[in-house]
Parts: structure tokens; C-alpha cells; sequence
């Protein structure tokens, strides 16, 4: 199962690669965000300082909505779905060969977003062991959700308004978690911040399992 | 306004939405059983 | 290709009456008296919580709104297991029933929820002074409902009645876990930053008060089980009318092929 995973997921890597709708789209449309973020938050008065980790995570969520209709709409387009059935890929190594596509691309994104910060907001960065750890697990977390979400919306006519209003609730806490431990990691005392690496773990952890269980459901009756 | 009030604004928010909504299926249930062959309605 | 879930031939409560040709509705013998014992109990609810039980010593006469907004918090989540359970056994038995039976319960779920909103603003304007805070409750049951909103959306896709179950049921089943998740990370999040003056003051109740509320539960469930009661067999029903509709069109085109 695993290997199948690599697999898809160095399928759907691939795709990316050549077509460049993440670097071309995606990562605009996250400097477009972080603009307009300055605009609305007026940098002069530490409004923008104080609240730059949460406004990074919700970039960052926004981003992910992008990645994951991105992923969808690749294999809606030429009827990939039924060669996938057909080529007799388990339906879970196929969900987590996609989500590491999207958990991949995600992280990718972090990072290009971060130094969007530090450029354009002036952030210090700190606590580097605590922030990597939170990008990495709230990542899993993200493209869980987002990859199980996706599968189901994939197919509807609605799936663009759809998506959101499943995907963000539901990450909700996970934006509450990366907030928090990210301000801990920059603010000096990241003691705080791991305690919410924890709720993000198991947040990861309900996804995958979910995915596991509902990939499967939702690929043979969808 | 008094605290009675914010208590009847309560009670009374709940009354009608429940009442309403109990209305609305039992209304929508006469409707769709019309629809329906006379032995295809079980527990009626 | 698809098939169809397993029709487990259990419509509802109550015994079948005899058939004729009279209006009908969604009532049997046993909602009938279900729900006169609603009725009865809500009755003696009003009486309890508005006249005989005393004013809170701290709160004043808005305790009163308690008596109504922790019943409707109480079947709100009643409602929301149902869901996920009913969500649960639709992926894991296939059953149709399940689905009719999470759908249901994932609506009534939403409009308890939205009363739980409603009355927990109504309380708080002359408690705190305000129409909302972002403490935990108010937070929490916040995001739930707009848990239970992607929910009925997907129920509302238009496609057919197996996928859409399947899809229903793959976010239902995730309620409950959200719900948890979200109170625990919010509930903490809030605690974090302790406002005396915001803390959601649990009054210390006992006696008549406290039996009052525990009343105003059980009426609570039993009021959800009456309607869920009718609310499934409207869903039954109107699934069964989707039936015919389908049966009845391809009659008329096999006619039409068999004509032409």
C-alpha cells in the first residue's frame, strides 16, 4: 500500500511539475493574500505584527482550498477516476498517495509564505524547532481533511462552494492549534506551544483514519 | 428591557421555531402520503 | 456501476392501521400518544420553569432562560450521535434506513443547534451585556452549526441517491469527532486568556431549580423522538415517491419505444 502511494503521489507531483498551475496560481494568488492583508491591517500600528501568525495560517488555508481543488480537477478533467478503478489501486493507497501530493505542495507553499512574512512583514522568526514541527503536522492534519473532502466534492457541480464550507470549519482547530504554537515559537516562550502540537496530532490522526475508511466508500459510489 | 422580557423573547423564540417546524413536517407528511398508493402507507 | 443501498423494510414505530381511502399523515397510533405526553410535559415545564421555581439569587429571573436553553442544548447533541451513528452504520451496513435516519437527524440537530445559539445571545445580552462572546460554548456550538450547514449542503447535491448517501454519511460520521475536537481545543484556547467577567457562571442550582432542568431535558428527548419519528417517515415517504416518479417515467419511455 505504501509503495502504491509513492506512486500516486509522484504521479500527481509529476502533473504539477509540468503543468506549474501551483507555481504560476497558487503562490501568486498567497502574495495577492498577504498584500491585501497589509492593506486591511494598516502596518504603521502593530496591528499587523500582532497578528501575523494567524494571518499566515489563514493564508495558508486558503492556499490548501486552491491545492486541493487543483488536485480534483486534474483527474475530473479526462475521466481518470475510472482508469484509477480500473488499474485496481487500493482505494487507500490511492488516498494517501494524494494526500502526500497535497501535504507536499503544501509545505512548499509554507515556506514560500514564510518568507513572504519576514520580507513584507518584518517577522523575526524563532523557536525553529516548534514552528517546523507545527508545519509539518498541521500539514498532515490539512491534507487529510483536505484530501478526503476533496474526493467527495469531486464530481458534484458544486464542488467549488462546497469544498469551503466542509474544508474550513473543520480546520478550524487546526487553525487555532498552528496560531497559538506559532505565536509561542515566535513570542520566546514555546513551552506554551507544544501542548498544541498535540491536538494537531491527533487531528492528523482522525483524518487519516477517516480517509482510510471513507476513500474507499466514496470511490466506489461516487 | 427587563429581564422578564429577555425570558419571554427566550421561551417564545423556542415555542415557534419548534411549532413551526413540527407544522411544516406534519404538513409536508399529509402531502407526500396523498402521492402515495394507499399500500404503501405502513404504519398509517 | 451503482447499486442500490439494501432496503431494510423497517418504515417506522407503531402498528399498521387499517388502510381506506381517508387522509393520511405520518401518524400511528404510538406518535399520537408520544406526542400528547410532549405536549403534557412541556405544559408542566412552562408552569415549572415560568411561575413555580424560585428566581436565581445571582442570576434574577433570567435563569428562567435556562430551563429552555440547556433542554435544547441537551437534545441538539442528542441528535448530532444519532447523526453520526446513523452516518457510521450507512458506510457500514449500506442500509437505506440509516441514511433516511442520519438525514433526519442531522436537520433537527441543525435547528437545535441554531436554538442553542439563539437562546445562549438571549441570555447573555442581560448577563454579560452583550449579544455575543467568544467563550468556549458560544464558540464551539458557532462552528458546529456550520458543521451541520456543510452537511445539509451535501445532502442537497443533486445527484443519485447512493452517492449522495455515501457522501452524507463519510461527513457525518465526522461530526461527532469535530464536535469533540473543537470543544476541547476552544475550551482551552478560551481558558487561557480568563475574563472573571466573561466566565460562564454555572449557577449554583439545586431543588426545585435543578429538578426543573433535569424535566426540561427529558422533555427535550422526548419532544426529539417525536419528531425525528415523523421527520424519518416524511424522508421514507418522500424517497418512496422518488421511486414510483422513476418507475412511472421508464414505463412511459418503454411505451414509447414499444410504439414507435
Amino acid at each position: 500500500m505504501l509503495r502504491e502511494a509513492t506512486l500516486v503521489a509522484r504521479k500527481d507531483l509529476r502533473v504539477e511539475l509540468r503543468s506549474r498551475v501551483t507555481t504560476n496560481q497558487v503562490v501568486p494568488f498567497a502574495l495577492v493574500v498577504l498584500v491585501l492583508f497589509a492593506f486591511a491591517l494598516d502596518p504603521d500600528r502593530g496591528v499587523l505584527e500582532r497578528a501575523t501568525p494567524g494571518l499566515y495560517w489563514v493564508a495558508v488555508l486558503f492556499c490548501a482550498l486552491l491545492a486541493v481543488q487543483r488536485a480534483f480537477a486534474v483527474e475530473a478533467a479526462d475521466g481518470i477516476r475510472d482508469a484509477l478503478r480500473l488499474t485496481g489501486i487500493e482505494p487507500a493507497g490511492l488516498y494517501l498517495g494524494k494526500a502526500l501530493a497535497v501535504a507536499v505542495q503544501l509545505l512548499v507553499l509554507e515556506v514560500l509564505l514564510g518568507l513572504g512574512v519576514v520580507v513584507l512583514y518584518d517577522t523575526a522568526l524563532g523557536g525553529w524547532g516548534l514552528l517546523i514541527a507545527t508545519c509539518l503536522v498541521a500539514t498532515a492534519g490539512i491534507a487529510a481533511a483536505g484530501t478526503l473532502f476533496g474526493v467527495l466534492a469531486a464530481g458534484l457541480r458544486v464542488r467549488e462552494t462546497l469544498l469551503p464550507l466542509l474544508l474550513l470549519p473543520a480546520l478550524a482547530p487546526v487553525l487555532l492549534a498552528t496560531t497559538r504554537a506559532s505565536e509561542a515559537a515566535l513570542g520566546d516562550d514555546t513551552a506554551e506551544g507544544w501542548p498544541w502540537l498535540g491536538l494537531l496530532g491527533v487531528f492528523a490522526l482522525v483524518y487519516l483514519t477517516a480517509g482510510l475508511i471513507g476513500f474507499g466508500a466514496l470511490m466506489e459510489d461516487t | 428591557m427587563s429581564q422578564w422580557g429577555y425570558v419571554a423573547a427566550g421561551w417564545l423564540v423556542v415555542v415557534v421555531a419548534v411549532v413551526g417546524y413540527a407544522t411544516a413536517v406534519l404538513r409536508r407528511g399529509r402531502a407526500l402520503s396523498r402521492r402515495l398508493p394507499p399500500e404503501e402507507r405502513r404504519w398509517l | 456501476m451503482t447499486t442500490r443501498l439494501t432496503n431494510t423494510d423497517r418504515p417506522g414505530d407503531g402498528p399498521p392501521a387499517a388502510v381506506d381511502g381517508g387522509p393520511h399523515s405520518t401518524a400511528s397510533p404510538a406518535t399520537r400518544v408520544l406526542g400528547v405526553l410532549v405536549l403534557v410535559a412541556s405544559g408542566v415545564l412552562a408552569v415549572l420553569g415560568l411561575v413555580a421555581s424560585p428566581a436565581d439569587t445571582e442570576l434574577g429571573e433570567t435563569v428562567r432562560l435556562l430551563y429552555v436553553h440547556v433542554p435544547v442544548v441537551a437534545a441538539a447533541y442528542l441528535a448530532i450521535v444519532i447523526t453520526t451513528v446513523g452516518s457510521v452504520a450507512v458506510l457500514w451496513k449500506r442500509s437505506q434506513w440509516w441514511d433516511l435516519v442520519a438525514g433526519s437527524a442531522a436537520e433537527l440537530a441543525t435547528l437545535l443547534t441554531a436554538l442553542t445559539l439563539v437562546t445562549g445571545m438571549i441570555w447573555g445580552r442581560p448577563t454579560w451585556g452583550v449579544f455575543w462572546v467568544w467563550d468556549a460554548r458560544l464558540t464551539s456550538t458557532a462552528v458546529l452549526f456550520l458543521l451541520l450547514l456543510g452537511y445539509l449542503a451535501v445532502r442537497r447535491t443533486t445527484t443519485d441517491q447512493v452517492s449522495r448517501a455515501t457522501r452524507s454519511a463519510v461527513v457525518g460520521m465526522l461530526l461527532l469527532p469535530n464536535v469533540v475536537i473543537v470543544n476541547r481545543s476552544v475550551e482551552w484556547w478560551r481558558s487561557l486568556h480568563q475574563d472573571p467577567t466573561l466566565i460562564t457562571l454555572d449557577p449554583k442550582i439545586d431543588g426545585l431549580q435543578l429538578f426543573t432542568l433535569v424535566f426540561g431535558i427529558a422533555t427535550a428527548t422526548l419532544l426529539l423522538v417525536w419528531l425525528l419519528i415523523h421527520r424519518f417517515r416524511v424522508a421514507w415517504m418522500a424517497q418512496r415517491v422518488e421511486a414510483h416518479e422513476l418507475d412511472d417515467a421508464i414505463a412511459v419511455r418503454r411505451a414509447e419505444a414499444v410504439g414507435s
